[in-house]
């Protein structure tokens, strides 16, 4: 039955069962939600296009550009801690398009309680959805502690962070030098920005560092979750710390996956206590989601016939015949499409002619 | 195979003299003729517009590439951005008549290829525009009435000048880049890290 699967709905059936394993609950979550929710989070979002239409009440909603906020949104104080997995549709302006796209999401999300064991836990989840996919993966894992941790308690980062997220080294001396940045600090930006491989040695790497003490937490972190995941990935997991994302949002761990031979990242999560917080919520969070349509457009075409045989029959012929021909070849394990002769527009491994040979039934 | 992509023109052939010098020459880039790929030691090369070189390596079909600033500001790709190659150098500008004085009672007309630069630059402080997006020829817009100001490269400034225009404000200086495309950086990051390394040790020693 698998056969007939399209790869995004095969993988997307594999990776349920994956999260399900591990007690992660099926949830569903409504296609519409209020506008103002995404309208107060449009940072989150990291785009303001939202596709927006007025209820019969007169009531703006939105059709959800993001399935995370709906279920952090949805979530109840009595029923944290949450482990819940999903497959929902989102509805966005994917970056570079220029009109709204349905976009295919799988992911998990876990609320109200996250410990070294919960983080290791999603990470290895994120490590083996990739797995599903492809074995030529890589999962970019890094601490969003590290850079706060030596920019401190500043404003106005985000330039520092846009040059950080393109390993762009002179972008990030002129960004540091427009914020009044020290030296000593640049310096520790750009050997964090230039850090990275297999995640134990690499953070060997960052012991050697000179990191103030606000980042010997994030570390103790990475190093016990890199214990943690010995079991999964080996050198496919990695550290790339320029893997940033808006600090009014996220903290703390955060990651990103990718398959050889898709051109953007498919994979992105981390640790999100900062939206709990916003949205009223005390506790801890932390999450992911593997974009199906990203690898949908890089998956090759698909070049199955469409069905096993193709049955045809004579304008003569008779209906109840040609429905036992048919069932007699559903019978024998193969799928048909019935068809009366002229014009065929399907492919198919063999044709059947009703009258001829073995379809004479 | 690492798949590189250059932009066409003046800008590409200074773009692959320097490949060509930090060890990644392809001799048939030379030849005028008129294939669109070349190979050369596990490297291949195409020549596109250079406004595309950011779609091609943002899209993964070139491992790498080089773009000028300007089309990296314009269009936003999510790529690596990892070399400053300090050539190319020019400024995106905003220009027009040299005697110009903005009339803030009405929307200031804007003729542009850089749509999102100058929206960006006149959003900033809250100036009304009147966005004319154009592909050619800008500095024809203020002198025949098309728009008021342009905002657009100036290298030289000598065609502002012989039309009678003049540099008003500079927005962000501009030079090439060398780029990468994030996800070939995780599987062929030795070989961009090598090209990356040898370019590198070319600009340092002209800079």
């Amino acid at each position: 039955m698998n056969g007939n699967l399209r790869e995004d709905e095969r993988i997307s059936i594999a990776l349920r069962a994956l999260y399900q394993t591990y007690g992660y609950r099926p949830y569903r979550v409504n296609r519409f939600e209020e506008y103002e929710l995404y309208l107060r989070n449009k940072k989150f979002l990291g785009s303001e296009r939202i596709l927006s239409f007025s209820d019969t009440d007169g009531k703006l909603m939105a059709l959800r550009p993001d399935i995370t906020l709906s279920i952090v949104k949805n979530a109840r104080e009595e029923e944290l801690p949450l482990r819940v997995c999903y497959a929902e549709t989102a509805y966005r302006v994917p970056h570079g398009a220029h009109g709204f796209r349905e976009i295919m999401q799988v992911g998990v999300e876990c609320i109200g309680q996250v410990d070294l064991y919960a983080m290791g836990e999603v990470l290895m989840l994120a490590a083996r959805s990739l797995e599903t996919i492809s074995p030529n993966y890589v999962l970019d894992v890094s601490d969003m502690g590290l850079i706060a941790g030596v920019l401190g308690k500043r404003e106005g980062h985000e330039a520092i962070l846009a040059a950080i997220s393109q390993k762009n080294l002179h972008g990030l001396r002129e960004a540091c030098a427009a914020q009044g940045i020290d030296a000593r600090t640049q310096a520790l930006l750009e050997a964090l920005t230039e850090a990275g491989g297999p995640l134990e040695p690499a953070l060997e790497q960052l012991d050697r560092l000179d990191l103030p003490e606000a980042c010997r937490a994030p570390l103790a972190r990475l190093r016990a979750l890199a214990k943690v995941m010995r079991q999964t990935g080996g050198e496919r997991i990695r550290l790339d710390l320029s893997v940033v994302n808006d600090m009014n949002y996220y903290n703390g761990l955060i990651f990103s996956g990718f398959i050889e031979g898709v051109p953007t990242s498919v994979l992105t999560g981390g640790r999100y206590d900062p939206l709990l917080m916003r949205m009223g919520h005390s506790g801890e969070a932390i999450g992911f989601a593997v974009d199906l349509s990203a690898l949908e457009q890089s998956l090759p075409p698909q070049k199955r016939p469409d069905v096993d045989v193709l049955l045809i029959y004579g304008k003569d012929a008779d209906a109840a015949q040609v429905a036992r021909a048919a069932e007699a070849i559903i019978a024998g394990g193969e799928s048909v499409r019935v068809q009366r002769e002229g014009r065929v527009t399907c492919t198919y491994k063999r044709r059947v002619a009703l009258g001829e040979g073995e379809a004479g039934v | 195979m690492m798949n590189v992509a250059l932009p066409k023109g003046r800008l590409g052939e200074k773009a692959y003299a320097l490949l060509a010098r930090a060890g990644y020459p392809c001799p048939d880039l030379l030849s005028d003729n008129r294939r669109l790929t070349f190979e050369h030691d596990g490297v291949r090369y195409f020549l596109v517009k250079p406004s595309d070189v950011a779609i091609y390596v943002e899209r993964g079909a070139a491992d790498v590439g080089i773009a000028g600033k300007d089309i990296l500001l314009e269009y936003q790709p999510d790529i690596y951005e990892l070399l400053d190659l300090h050539m190319g150098r020019c400024r995106m500008c905003v220009a027009g008549p040299k005697d110009f004085v903005d009339d803030h009672t009405r929307a200031l007309r804007v003729a542009t290829k850089f749509p999102h630069i100058a929206r960006n630059h006149f959003g900033a402080r809250s100036r009304e525009i009147e966005l004319i997006p154009l592909n050619g020829s800008i500095e024809l817009a203020p002198l025949v009435g098309l728009s008021d100001v342009i905002v657009d490269i100036v290298e030289t400034g000598t065609t502002l000048r012989e039309n009678g225009l003049a540099v008003l404000e500079e927005i962000v200086p501009i030079s090439a880049r060398l780029i990468a495309n994030k996800a070939s950086f995780k599987f062929k990051e030795t070989q961009i890290r090598g090209l990356m390394e040898g370019v590198r040790r070319q600009t340092d020693a002209r800079a």
